[in-house]
């Protein structure tokens, strides 16, 4: 323990003496600095009279000699903790304080050329000497005796903490301050009434036909599209587990379909094809002599696309919990007597709990959030996001209305999630035991298998309609008008030169920067999601409810909201982040990673801590015990939170659109961009060419993670 | 846990840029290909100013430009309609360049007064009526000439515009109503045309974008977005309404801090020159150019033949007006809100 104390202590304190603590203009990685002298070294910079820094080297110091000048370990670690813990708060202090225009606090004491000519945001010096500093706090912590005295366990959890607080609280917090301002001061009594206003929470939809307040429109579409999702994932994992079904292969790339889309697109298909105009439309009112009427625009438009967008990610949480249903439980149950369908309500269903409630949890919170769709197709239909979108880059800007309604879509989320913890209960749901199980599944019961199939597989010739349709309108003209076919879009998008090998396509840049940026942030995603729901579900510790909400706090809040408040936190020194590529891999990270979580506890909820406890006894300490024997039981987990993360920074739109900059430009502000301005052929040629890049990515990265061998043999009880 | 420490560094010195020398970082609010041109057009005089370019809309420009004030990333802001860039001149997030204004056109240079020379123009686009030819000639409706035929039950369910309070366009249209009928009249006729619009949509443009594929059988919006998208195929009609009508004016701002002054206001230069404007046509961009001397496309709408009304900047820009004029439309007008 004291040599990892004393490693972390040595690496601070390199990374103090040796590298930039200040970015530069130039960026973190710019090696010039070594030349420059304005980008010097936390140990320069002090000398040269930014005295300010001089407490952190300091502290790492002082820790460095505690570990040998103290003998009793539990006094030497509670020392060492506290002055880690003084050294990481000094540093968030001095650089809170004193910005890049000087000190904007305690002017009047802190004077001087140097502290009034300011600091530029914290460069990789400083970083490090953070990320030393919180380790060496959480190893002493652990020494100390908290957390059974496990280093791995209480250093994750110190580092998701940290990470959370930095890039999830601090910038929303910049933004919901907002709903209690009023003209230069904050008041609480200002915000409760316009909080409280029929505007949000109206109910006259019911007693007339006035409106509904946004939040009860919202409220109402999510309910729906949540238990929606959740039923249509349900009855896709079924087929996929519980059957024979042929064309497993295809319903599977038609499940995952709709994440891959660039989010108009799927309303613009709807549109195309039910709107008043539209091919389906235009074909049943032939049909039966009817008027062709707008019915798509408003609620059933937007839950219908909200519907084909999210089942998929029903589908990824529940197909890995339907996996894990022990056989075992269900031949039990049938040895009992019990038939196929006592023993799929009896067992199965309940055993699925935890699958279905984050099912439900991840629809609901996406239909929340969900933007594109309302956007198009919500007609008079308004719903909280679109309202603070607007409230914020309308016409009429308005912050702290955009707040309030901030506030009130985190009402509806926490409740939502209270209300699910409530459900699950304190029961326990593991049957991955890894006692001998050797049984198969049962397979559904003839009613209930013609049920899934009349659920899932209409909803999948229709995704399948939608997707043909979206292909064949990247070789057309004018889609939805002139249908002569054309390769124009294609050209233009990604054109090579044959003769120069140049790229003269205009979509290319876009392309490599999405790609790049999609393919490092996946993985992070992947890593902070689950080991954030293996400390939820394996580990005990201090204000954990807490520490889960707040996990899925930058989830829940839409995007614009999450985009604006990240330029606030982290365009000024101490983290200056925008126009890097660094904030775009940050905000993809933190907003995708509530999926890894969900997804990541809802698989191991499964697993029976029994696994864990064996492999503890044997001796093992907890991070090979994460590493040998749940990780490899957790592939399809993983491989939802890779995928998932992988196509949300490809695909997802609002945050994006304030913080991308001119070198790093993403596919997704480039098509919208072309939206509109009523280049649709374009638009939908580059998203055609995602779709398949990120079809490709899945297939790899299945390939890559594998399938998980829970049993001998994965197989389906033949129906007799 | 070196693990997540070795990725930590690794997340960390992930590829980073700041602003080099020699860079003009520029937010461009037209169109994409008339961006792409402009910058190119540029980078080719001025072959040591490397341009970065990112094409947003007005409303994120100005919520970005608004979050970075103080510490701005961005030097120049080309394009989009004024309203926003006035604004951004009102809240002092934008700063004057200083170029000279007196080859421009009245309605230019009476932008870049209001704003004390921080924001100045560099097009204009006028307010009018899309029709699309093939549903009216089905559904046997004569095709709108004024504002007033909009009142016209015969439009029942087909006209599409936007809100007003999420959409600059349709402020616009407000604004030119108020100007053409008087306030109180303005608001009367339309809450007639009220009683015939389908949908009043979030975006500006969206309206002309349904009329386009038949979705809506009439929309308001600006013309140049229309004659886009009637040269790319789709049956559409244009009309400028005969009582007169209002029009937007594209300016161009430098943002107060910007990090390379010099470049920002070699930008502006360029972008007011006669030659340059005269080139937006080559990419299908018709709005009408600011400057006296620069040639006017044929597609573009003829301002002359037009009856514009002398749109109010000053009045209808202040955030006073703005506020009065959506709460009388909030209430008087209204959106419906079905369902």
């Amino acid at each position: 323990m004291r040599n990892t104390v004393l490693l972390w202590l040595a690496l601070g304190l390199v990374s103090f003496c040796v590298l930039p603590w200040h970015m530069t203009d130039r960026g973190i990685t710019d090696l010039a600095w070594a030349t420059d002298d304005i980008a010097s070294t936390g140990l320069f910079a002090t000398v040269a009279g930014q005295w300010w820094l001089a407490p952190t080297g300091l502290a790492l110091v002082l820790a460095f000699v505690l570990q040998f000048a103290v003998k009793a370990p539990v006094r030497r670690a509670k020392l060492t903790l506290a002055t880690a813990l003084a050294g990481l708060f000094w540093m968030a202090l001095q650089g809170l304080i004193i910005v890049r225009a000087g000190p904007r606090l305690f002017e009047t004491v802190l004077t001087g050329e140097v502290i009034s000519a300011g600091q530029a945001g914290m460069g990789a010096g400083a970083g490090l000497c953070a990320l030393a500093l919180l380790f060496v706090a959480t190893v002493s912590l652990s020494q100390s005796g908290k957390g059974q005295g496990d280093a791995f366990v209480v250093s994750t959890i110190g580092l998701i903490v940290a990470l959370v607080g930095i890039f999830v609280f601090f910038p929303v917090m910049h933004i919901l301050v907002r709903a209690f301002q009023v003209d230069g001061g904050y008041s609480l009594t200002e915000f409760f009434p316009r909080f409280f206003s029929s505007d949000i929470w109206g109910l006259a939809c019911l007693f007339g036909d006035r409106s509904c307040g946004v939040a009860i429109n919202s409220l109402f579409l999510a309910v729906m599209t949540g238990a929606g999702t959740t039923i249509l994932g349900l009855a896709f994992a079924l087929i996929f587990t519980r059957t024979n079904f042929r064309a497993k292969r295809l319903l599977r790339v038609l499940t995952v379909l709709p994440i891959i889309t660039p989010p108009f697109v799927i309303g613009l298909a709807l549109i195309l094809l039910f709107g008043r105009a539209g091919t389906v439309t235009e074909f049943v009112a032939d049909l039966f002599g009817l008027e062709q009427t707008r019915w798509v625009y408003g609620f059933w438009g937007v839950y219908f696309a909200q519907l084909l967008s999210f089942t998929p990610i029903a589908f990824l949480v529940l197909i890995g919990v339907v996996q894990g249903v022990s056989p075992s439980m269900e031949e039990a149950s049938q040895t009992l007597d019990a038939d196929r369908w006592q023993t799929f309500r009896y067992v199965s269903l309940p055993l699925m709990r935890p699958g279905l409630a984050n099912a439900f949890l991840l629809g609901f919170i996406e239909s929340l959030a969900d933007f594109g769709n309302p956007l198009v197709l919500g007609s008079g239909y308004s719903v909280l996001s679109t309202e603070i979108f607007f409230a914020i880059v309308g016409a009429v800007a308005d912050p702290a209305k955009a707040a309030i309604l901030a506030i009130a879509l985190l009402t509806l989320t926490l409740s939502a999630f209270l209300l699910q913890r409530m459900w699950l209960g304190k029961k326990s749901y593991a049957t991955i035991t890894g006692k001998a199980d050797s049984g198969q599944n049962a397979s559904l019961n003839p009613a209930l298998k013609t049920l899934c199939y009349a659920i899932a597989l209409p909803w999948a010739a229709l995704t399948l309609i939608v997707y043909s349709m979206i292909i064949f309108g990247s070789f057309v003209k004018l889609w939805g008008y002139d249908h002569s076919f054309t390769f124009t879009h294609y050209i233009r998008a990604f054109g090579i030169d044959l003769s120069s090998g140049r790229l003269t396509g205009v979509a290319w840049d876009s392309y490599f920067t999405t790609l790049t940026i999609s393919s490092i942030a996946a993985p992070l995603t992947a890593l902070v999601g689950l080991s954030t729901a293996y400390l939820l579900v394996r580990q005990k510790f201090f204000g954990k409810d807490a520490f889960e909400f707040s996990t899925m706090l930058s989830f829940a809040i839409p995007g614009t909201v999450i985009g604006v408040s990240y330029i606030m936190a982290f365009n000024f020194p101490p983290i200056e982040l925008t126009g890097t590529s660094i904030i775009l891999i940050i905000v993809f990270v933190f907003r995708n990673m509530p999926v890894g979580v969900r997804g990541g506890i809802a698989a191991m909820s499964q697993l029976d801590k029994s696994l864990d406890e064996a492999s503890i006894t044997l001796g093992a300490n907890s991070f090979q015990t994460v590493r040998k024997v749940i990780l490899p039981l957790m592939g399809p987990a993983i491989l939802a939170a890779l995928t998932y993360s992988f196509v949300r920074a490809i695909t997802s739109v609002s945050a994006v659109i304030f913080l991308v900059s001119a070198k790093h430009n993403m596919a997704t502000s480039f098509i919208v961009g072309r939206v509109e301005n009523g280049e649709f052929g374009l638009a939908i040629a580059y998203s055609a060419v995602l779709i398949i890049t990120m079809l490709a990515a899945i297939l790899l990265l299945q390939l890559l993670v594998g399938n998980r061998r829970l049993r001998r043999a994965d197989r389906v009880q033949q129906s007799v | 846990m070196n693990k997540i420490g070795l990725i930590s560094v690794a997340a960390l010195t992930a590829a980073t840029t700041g602003a080099m020398a020699d860079e003009l970082s520029l937010v461009c609010s037209a169109e994409q290909d008339w961006c792409d041109m402009m910058v190119a057009a540029f980078e080719a005089e001025q072959p040591d100013i490397d341009v970065l370019m990112v094409r947003k809309s007005t409303g994120e420009t100005l919520a970005q430009i608004r979050a970075e004030a103080g510490n701005p990333k961005i030097d120049v802001w080309w394009g989009g309609t004024g309203d926003p860039h006035l604004i951004a001149a009102e809240e002092g997030l934008t700063q004057p360049s200083g170029a000279d204004t007196s080859e421009l056109l009245g309605w230019a240079r009476n932008m870049a007064d209001i704003s004390d020379g921080r924001a100045i123009g560099i097009y204009a686009g006028a307010l009018g009526i899309a029709y699309n030819t093939e549903i009216l000639a089905d559904r046997n409706i004569a095709p709108p000439q004024c504002w007033a035929d909009l009142e016209d039950p015969r439009f029942v369910g087909e006209i599409q515009v936007a809100n007003p309070n999420s959409s600059g366009t349709a402020y616009t249209e407000l604004a030119t109503f108020v100007q053409l009928f008087g306030e109180d009249e303005a608001m009367v006729k339309l809450a007639a045309i009220g009683q015939n619009v389908n949908s009043y949509t979030k975006s500006g443009s969206a309206p002309s974008k349904a009329a386009a594929r038949g979705e809506t059988g009439v929309s308001i919006g600006f013309m140049h977005d229309m004659v886009t998208l009637a040269a790319q195929g789709f049956p559409l009609a244009i009309v400028a309404p005969c009582e007169g009508t209002g029009y937007e004016v594209g300016a161009v701002s430098i943002i107060e801090g910007a990090r390379n002054f010099d470049a920002a206001q070699a930008w502006v230069e360029f972008a007011l020159r006669a030659d340059v404007q005269s080139r937006a046509p080559e990419v299908g961009a018709f709005q009408v150019p600011s400057n006296a001397n620069a040639q006017v496309a044929p597609e573009s709408p003829d301002l002359a033949s037009i009856k514009l009304i002398d749109y109010d900047f000053a009045t209808y820009g202040s955030s006073e007006t703005r506020e009065r004029l959506l709460a009388r439309w909030d209430a008087e007008v209204g959106d419906p809100n079905p369902q």
